[in-house]
């Protein structure tokens, strides 16, 4: 087999070897580029909740469109941070259980939750040491939560959205 | 400190499979190429050869496709393609050991460990169907990994190579228990850690900005250290050591976010490892070869001087940008070329493109691995994932970086290229786990098909599994801080 030959392979096989690296991060292309980030420490300019999409579309499936469909942290370390919500009640504390994990000292292991009963979203505290508040109410039994109303748990502010 | 809002990577089936072929490809081709560079012709049997890898590669496809619909199409290509480049490699140097009348037929062998680890590592995806499963055997783990560690040190089934002793020989099959003690390890830490992670993260005072542990909370990090020191002393296996030691590390900080524990670990390891550079012969005179490759009398040294290092770096200079191609160079001239040293035989024929490639394609399999570990939901399946995928990057920093002088040359093998059976089947059942796990952050979130109405009174209950522990009674027990998102995974 003559030189060029044997180089061409060579180097055609370096070329194979790359072909399937590029072509692996290809495929990971919307993983590698697609991930949005949000910075909680970055300061409360932009409007952070309006910057995080929705991540899946939201089940239509309570025919009822006015219903929230979307948890978002407002305010705390957890800024911007956005739950779909479906009729599963949704928990909230530092227990790497919870639906909502917060990383906040002032919050709970399991702080409190929100359900869905009938049409109407309820917020409810579990007992929680600091307490979750409802503007400046603070929650004992189950209350009903209506979009766009600041919800306390500790250094968080979440509120349902559309 | 930030959050990830997750996208879901699509359609990568269609994709997955090409890729799969792809990496085939690349396996075959080289294993064409050795036989061209050395006899000028194809192998006779490079057609069975490829059957054969097509066949393992598309059984293991299959049945990711079965166990694990939603796991990462990437991670098996990436894999088929190291271990055949390995495969290609070993051959390439049993031709020239055999020309040269020297021992030989490791090929064969490490064919039939693909084989037989690749069957295995799909029998483990098969029989276990939730990662979750294993954090139930958390001490049983620690127990297993102590005696896998421990193995090697009993007369009778204990062996010793080269100044390690690290081998087990239960008849014809010679085994490296350390190798299978990874995984064990990574599972105990991961199960630990989840449970324990809030003391060792949120206790202890704050000292310029570094959140200091609590002394008594240093138990665990201590005990491992020991371990890992044991190890290095009785059995002169710096890499193991170093790869335990790492590997607790790394997931106390996954755990617990902070820096101050990844200080004091490697202050720890720094001041341990001095210490035993100094005191055992073994040890001292890997730090003497690193730190004194050249000198001339480190070189000829009859037993543990440099030359194999220097060989090896005089071989990747050899290969330069391109390689001198497949079967071109001369890489049998290192000792331990197909096993400690397969990094420099690769960098000689393949220069550093085809290196650089290797390494990018170990870059993506561990970055797939992380990339499981953010996504899956419950905290064990995060730290496992994490410290399988950070035990993979460790071990080929710490093998590369010892092939190159960077850091004191250490007996570990390169994860799915170098000659060895044990590593070979440990790094397989690693990617299963990852698999499993990867399939688990991958299936589309549960939450969205729950469709479990809330009862009257708000208590939520969820179909087919059990109902979620009420706060007030689930905040003890040890499994509770996983129960609501197991309740919900089983919802499907």
């Amino acid at each position: 087999m003559s030189e060029l030959t044997v180089g061409l392979l060579r180097l055609g096989y370096l070329a194979l070897l790359w072909l399937l690296v590029l072509s692996s991060i290809a495929v990971l292309r919307r993983d590698l580029y697609g991930t949005r980030i949000v910075d909680r420490r970055r300061n409360r300019t932009g409007g952070a909740p309006a910057a995080a999409p929705a991540p899946t579309p939201a089940p239509a499936r309570r025919s009822k469109t006015a219903g929230p469909t979307r948890l978002v942290v407002t305010e705390g370390p957890l800024r911007g941070t956005v739950l779909p919500l479906g009729a599963a009640p949704v928990l909230i504390g530092r227990s790497p259980g919870c639906t909502l994990v917060l990383d906040d000292d002032y919050s709970s292991s399991r702080h409190a939750r929100l359900f869905l009963d009938g049409d109407q979203w309820f917020v409810e505290d579990l007992g929680s040491t600091n307490g979750t508040f409802l503007g400046d109410q603070r929650v004992s039994g189950p209350l009903p939560l209506g979009t766009g109303t600041p919800v306390r748990i500790g250094q968080n502010v979440l509120e349902l959205a559309r | 400190m930030a959050t990830v809002a997750p996208t879901r990577v699509r359609g990568g089936r269609g994709l997955g499979v090409l890729l799969l072929v792809l990496a085939l490809l690349v396996g075959l081709a080289a294993y064409a190429l050795v036989g061209i560079g050395f006899a000028g012709t194809v192998p006779a049997d490079v057609a069975e050869y490829g059957l054969g890898m097509a066949v393992l590669s598309f059984g293991a496809w299959a049945v990711v496709r079965w166990r694990a619909p939603d796991a990462d199409p990437v991670i098996l290509p990436t894999v088929v393609a190291l271990n055949g480049i390995g495969l290609a490699m070993i051959y390439r140097l049993d031709l020239s050991y055999e020309a040269r009348g020297r021992a030989h037929g490791f090929a064969d062998k490490q064919l039939a460990w693909t084989a037989i680890s690749m069957v295995l590592a799909m029998l483990l995806l098969i029989v276990l169907r939730d990662h979750r499963t294993l954090r139930r055997y958390t001490y049983t783990a620690m127990v297993a990994s102590l005696l896998l560690l421990l193995m090697p040190l009993v007369p009778g089934i204990g062996h010793t190579v080269n100044g390690a002793q690290i081998w087990v020989r239960i008849g014809p099959a010679g085994l490296q228990p350390a190798e299978l003690a990874k995984i064990t390890l990574a599972v105990f830490f991961a199960g630990y850690l989840v449970t324990n992670r809030d003391t060792l993260a949120l206790a202890g005072r704050s000292v310029l900005g570094l959140r200091l542990p609590r002394a008594r909370d240093l138990g665990p990090i201590i005990v491992v250290w020991a371990a890992s020191l044991a190890v290095l002393v009785l059995q002169s296996d710096l890499g193991t050591s170093l790869l335990l030691f790492g590997l607790f590390v790394a997931m106390l900080y996954l755990a617990t976010e902070r820096v101050s524990w990844v200080l004091i670990g490697l202050t720890l390891f720094a001041g341990g490892a001095a210490v035993v550079a100094t005191v055992v012969p073994h040890v001292r005179a890997r730090f003497d070869v690193w730190l004194h490759a050249m000198d001339d009398d480190v070189f000829n040294r009859a037993v543990g001087g440099s030359g194999q290092l220097v060989r090896g770096l005089f071989g990747m200079a050899s290969g330069g940008l391109f390689g001198t191609g497949w079967g071109e160079g001369r890489p049998y001239l290192v000792p331990y070329a197909e096993s400690d040293f397969i990094v420099a035989s690769l960098g000689e024929e393949l220069g550093l493109t085809g290196l650089l490639a290797i390494l990018v394609l170990v870059t993506i399999l561990v970055h797939r691995g992380m990339r499981a570990a953010i996504g899956v939901r419950d905290g064990f399946g995060k730290l496992l994932a994490g410290g399988l995928a950070f035990l993979i990057a460790l071990q080929v920093f710490v093998v590369v970086g010892g092939v190159t002088r960077l850091i004191p040359l250490t007996g570990l093998t390169t994860p799915f290229l170098a000659y060895g059976g044990s590593s070979l089947l440990a790094n397989w059942l690693i990617v299963a786990l990852l698999l499993r796990i990867s399939d688990d952050a991958r299936r589309p979130a549960p939450a969205m098909r729950a469709t479990a109405p809330t009862p009257d009174g708000g208590i939520p209950s969820v179909v087919g599994g059990p109902s979620l522990v009420p706060a007030e009674q689930g905040r003890d027990d040890q499994h509770g801080d996983d129960q609501p998102t197991q309740a919900l995974g089983r919802v499907r």
